[in-house]
């Protein structure tokens, strides 16, 4: 699977609250850090699988402790609407 | 003082439809006196520096401006999340792609009602029904989320399912299904349009069912009307709190409806920024918070819950802004809302139309 943003979905700084959030149709929600992280690898290029590399190597983690994680929010973010699968 | 997440551009009173509980004042403003394209851009940068997340374009109709592409690109050079509320029947397929190459992120599109005839003499525009189907296929196509908007009444709630599967239909992936606010148009054509409470249990029920059945594949927001209501709606989230309009003529507003209430000056972008305007305006803080609130607002355990309800309201139904929204079971005025349904069933409408 490679994810990418929904339709009209996109994340943007929010520089006058120092914070990213997601902008989605009539909605809009502030990601946790840990989605945060995710939703800044989705370019619709990278595949799952790409997106637990690079995230095993940015948090020194071993990837096979952060592959079902990874895998569960991104299933978490296509339910709430902000990526399509 | 919070900053504003949401502005509403109201571009232009201009409009192909003449719908009878139009949001704009009553008191329309002609093309002469809008603001020109550079002052928009203007109050979109002004309006991100502030803090606004997303901007909604609207009208009247806002594809009327011919400079609709720019402002368009000026709200995303801004960074705003850009919402085009529209009525559709002045799109065509290169409008629509110029609108995503300036980087249009979603379209809201109004019905009024799902069959054409109806619709057609709600909106008061032949053939727009039609067009609108067209509009519907032109931003699916163009690969934009969809929302299309149903403002419902007395007229058209008996098609409230059938509105449901138009939205289905024509790809919305969100439906607002919407009961008319009764100011300005709409108050004008209230017996016209308050809806029985009967028709109102029966909305409601409709719509809980169709969430349930559309889970996954169509979001519904419902908004309730206020005349049969125990409490009154936190209207704007609270004045001057997290929301702020302008209007064709540059005034800047807490709500779209502000201008209604007669003895109040709003700032104008033409003379102060955005900023002074929602900081230090008189207008702006003069509802703001719970201060200015009497009895029985005043202490009341809902103050910061429903800010006192709306001063529209409170202005139209009873001549003064300040007093507890009559929609408050606690407002020693709220039988005049009983009494406004028991009255209402007129069958004719008094289009909206320029003075």
């Amino acid at each position: 699977m490679t994810p990418r943003f929904a339709p009209g979905v996109r994340l943007h700084h929010d520089t006058a609250r120092q914070r990213w959030v997601v902008m989605a149709p009539e909605r809009m929600f502030v990601p946790d850090e840990t989605a945060l992280e995710v939703l800044r690898l989705v370019d619709g290029a990278r595949d799952v699988a790409a997106i637990v590399d690079a995230l095993a190597a940015a948090f020194a983690a071993p990837r096979e402790e952060i592959d079902a994680d990874v895998r569960a929010m991104l299933d978490d973010l296509v339910a709430r609407g902000a990526l399509a699968g | 003082m919070k900053a504003p997440l949401a502005l509403l551009a109201e571009l232009t009173h201009r409009c192909p439809l003449r719908c009878p509980y139009c949001s704009n004042p009553v008191e329309l403003t002609r093309a002469s006196a809008e603001l020109t394209t550079e002052e928009w851009a203007r109050v979109f940068m002004e309006a991100a520096a502030l803090g606004c997340l997303q901007v909604h374009l609207s009208g009247g109709e806002p594809t009327a401006r011919r400079d609709i592409v720019a402002i368009t690109a000026a709200a995303r050079d801004a960074g705003l999340y850009t919402n085009l509320i529209t009525a559709g029947v002045l799109l065509d397929a290169v409008l629509m792609a110029r609108l995503v190459a300036a980087g249009l992120d979603h379209v809201q599109l109004s019905v009024q009602d799902a069959e054409p005839a109806g619709a057609e003499r709600i909106g008061g525009m032949k053939g727009a029904q039609a067009r609108k189907e067209a509009a519907a296929r032109m931003v699916r196509e163009a690969g934009l989320p969809l929302t299309l908007n149903a403002v419902v009444h007395r007229q058209n709630l008996h098609n409230l399912p059938l509105l449901i599967d138009t939205a289905l239909e024509w790809g919305a992936a969100r439906l607002e299904v919407a009961h008319v606010q009764y100011y300005g148009w709409a108050l004008a054509n209230r017996d016209a349009l308050l809806p029985t409470r009967a028709q109102l249990d029966d909305a409601t029920r409709i719509v809980t069912a169709a969430r349930e059945a559309h889970r996954g594949r169509l979001v519904i927001d419902y908004v309730v009307p206020d005349y049969h209501a125990a409490r009154p709606k936190a209207c704007m989230g609270g004045w001057g709190n997290n929301f702020l309009a302008v209007s064709p003529a540059g005034r800047v507003l807490p709500c779209h409806a502000a201008e209604s209430i007669a003895g109040m000056v709003f700032p104008n972008v033409r003379e102060t920024s955005l900023r002074e305007a929602w900081e230090e305006s008189e207008a702006f803080n003069r509802f703001r918070g719970t201060g200015w609130m009497p009895a029985p607002c005043r202490g009341c355990a809902h103050a910061e819950r429903d800010w006192g309800g709306c001063r529209c309201q409170a202005f139209a139904l009873l001549g003064d802004a300040a007093a507890t929204d009559p929609a408050c079971a606690l407002s020693p005025h709220h039988a005049m809302l009983a009494d406004a349904v028991a009255e209402a069933g007129a069958a004719d409408f008094r289009y909206r139309a320029f003075g």
